[in-house]
């Protein structure tokens, strides 16, 4: 059993530290390298216009839900013009960039895994090697960036829309008054909520993109393989993006006194 | 120009390369035959730096290779074109984008000048015309022929063929054979291959090198080996089972 434990500790350690060294590779080949601007082009394309969906439905309805749960607590105590000061502030600091960030991991990291996963199976990654091109270069620094320049933008939008149908939901479906709770708002959301949310954006890009083209490049063969690779691309992802959203807020709070 | 010194490869607790020696001359053309998962396209990878052995090395024009990092190793990688088994055409690029891959990675040359070097190499393979096709759309045949423009338009010194007629019909399979010694003529390239196929073999290879449980153990003509009295030589080229083995 300890055994097991001990061999289980290990591999994460192994893979953790992967990832590192994959990072350090990628920063080496931004610094070193041209960057591939067909491919980064298409990122963006892949990234940015094709999740606007996820995004758009996401930042809503969260910020709906939050709205209504919100004033449903509020309203015991009369302090309904406080519901959407409470929304804004989680919506930009905590939930925009939190849901944004686990709905591309599902969209984004699972398309990446299984793309480089099913190129690495099929050999086309040996075949690029053999091109003389290293596989960081062509596939990994593209999709980084992509995803490091989109994510930001997709949970500012994600962040907006939320308060926006939250605000619309308030003032119309429960009655509050639109005057007060704009001011609320207006108090108590301050820049470096935004500010914080965008931040972990960035971070949770990097994480996201890292992790998926890892997996995606070292899965193992066949079919199985490439379902496993995807799965734990997600998985992974969502989960590191959980645990580190904890330690940025309270790392971010200091640095920006949000 | 090759040199396999001691070579020694293992996946988990299963011994592939026990231990390999081979050389290989400018021009020369050689053919590694052997059985199904007894290592050839191991041996093959090591010489091209796809794979890092345990023990022993691989030297390309004097220069070793098997404990080099990557990014050197992509310089060494540009003497070598390199045709897999199943073609690893990049599945999202057009024919023309596949073959001129490597033209347009290096940046040296201008989009016509790179579109006239994709068409001249695809009629070289025969397949004038099917610059926008997609590889989805290409026969098994066709796409070796793609996997081999690519490999060669960059004019490489070295060619390495790992079932270079797998999967094919007789007839196809010849006329790739055909295409194989035409490059070689042509190009003046040093081919290794690696294949199963014994017709083939005969028509590709000048040498051949036969790779037994990890280790050469025949290096002859094609003559030598198709009238070699070695039991393990004969019942291969002969597609003799062994009753006392398990042959599969």
């Amino acid at each position: 059993m300890i055994g097991f434990a001990g061999n289980r500790a290990l591999a994460w350690l192994e893979g953790l530290g992967r990832i590192a060294l994959l990072g350090v590779e990628v920063v080496c080949s931004l610094f070193s390298q041209r960057v591939n601007w067909r491919n980064l082009t298409y990122q963006l394309y892949f990234i940015g216009v094709k999740s606007q969906s996820v995004v758009l439905v996401t930042g809503a309805f969260t910020g709906m839900v939050l709205c209504a749960q919100t004033y449903f607590q509020f309203h015991k105590v009369k302090m309904d013009t406080a519901t959407l000061a409470v929304v804004s502030v989680a919506m930009g600091s905590e939930l925009g960039p939190v849901l944004t960030a686990l709905m591309v991991a599902g969209r984004v990291g699972a398309a990446m895994a299984a793309e480089l996963g099913t190129m690495r199976v099929t050999e086309q990654i040996d075949a690029l090697r053999t091109l003389a091109t290293h596989p960081v270069d062509y596939l990994v620094v593209p999709r980084l960036l992509a995803t490091v320049t989109a994510l930001p933008l997709l949970t500012a939008e994600s962040i907006a829309v939320g308060i926006l149908a939250a605000y619309a939901v308030g003032t119309t479906l429960l009655g509050i008054d639109h005057a007060y709770a704009w001011h609320n708002m207006l108090k108590y959301t301050q820049p470096q909520h935004v500010l914080m949310g965008v931040i972990k954006a960035v971070v949770f890009a990097a994480v996201l993109a890292l992790i998926s083209c890892y997996k995606g490049m070292h899965c193992r063969e066949g079919a199985e393989g490439v379902g496993r690779a995807t799965t734990e691309a997600v998985v992974y992802s969502s989960i590191t993006i959980l645990i580190s959203n904890f330690f940025l807020t309270l790392f971010l709070t200091r640095l920006l006194g949000a | 120009m090759i040199e396999v010194r001691q070579l020694k490869k293992s996946f988990g607790s299963q011994r592939v390369l026990e231990g390999v020696d081979l050389r290989v001359q400018k021009g020369e053309s050689v053919v590694i035959i052997g059985r199904s998962g007894g290592g050839k396209s191991i041996l093959l990878k090591h010489l091209i730096g796809l794979l890092s052995p345990e023990e022993g090395d691989v030297l390309i024009e004097g220069e070793s290779i098997a404990r080099m990092s990557e990014r050197p190793l992509l310089g060494v990688r540009r003497k070598f074109g390199m045709l897999f088994q199943g073609a690893a055409l990049f599945d999202s690029l057009t024919v023309a984008e596949n073959v001129g891959f490597a033209l347009r990675r290096e940046g040296k040359l201008t989009e016509n000048e790179i579109a006239g070097k994709v068409g001249e190499t695809l009629e070289m393979v025969d397949l004038g015309g099917t610059q926008d096709k997609k590889p989805a759309e290409l026969s098994g045949g066709m796409r070796k022929r793609v996997g081999l423009a690519r490999a060669i338009i960059y004019q490489p010194q070295i060619v390495l063929y790992d079932e270079p007629t797998t999967g094919l019909d007789p007839i196809v399979a010849d006329s790739i054979d055909q295409l194989i010694v035409r490059i070689r003529e042509r190009l003046a390239v040093t081919t290794v291959a690696v294949t199963h196929d014994m017709r083939s073999a005969r028509r590709i290879g000048q040498r051949i090198l036969m790779l037994h449980q990890g280790r050469i153990h025949f290096s002859g003509t094609p003559d030598e080996i198709f009238q070699s009295k070695d039991p393990v030589v004969y019942r291969f080229v002969n597609g003799i089972s062994d009753p006392k083995e398990s042959n599969f």
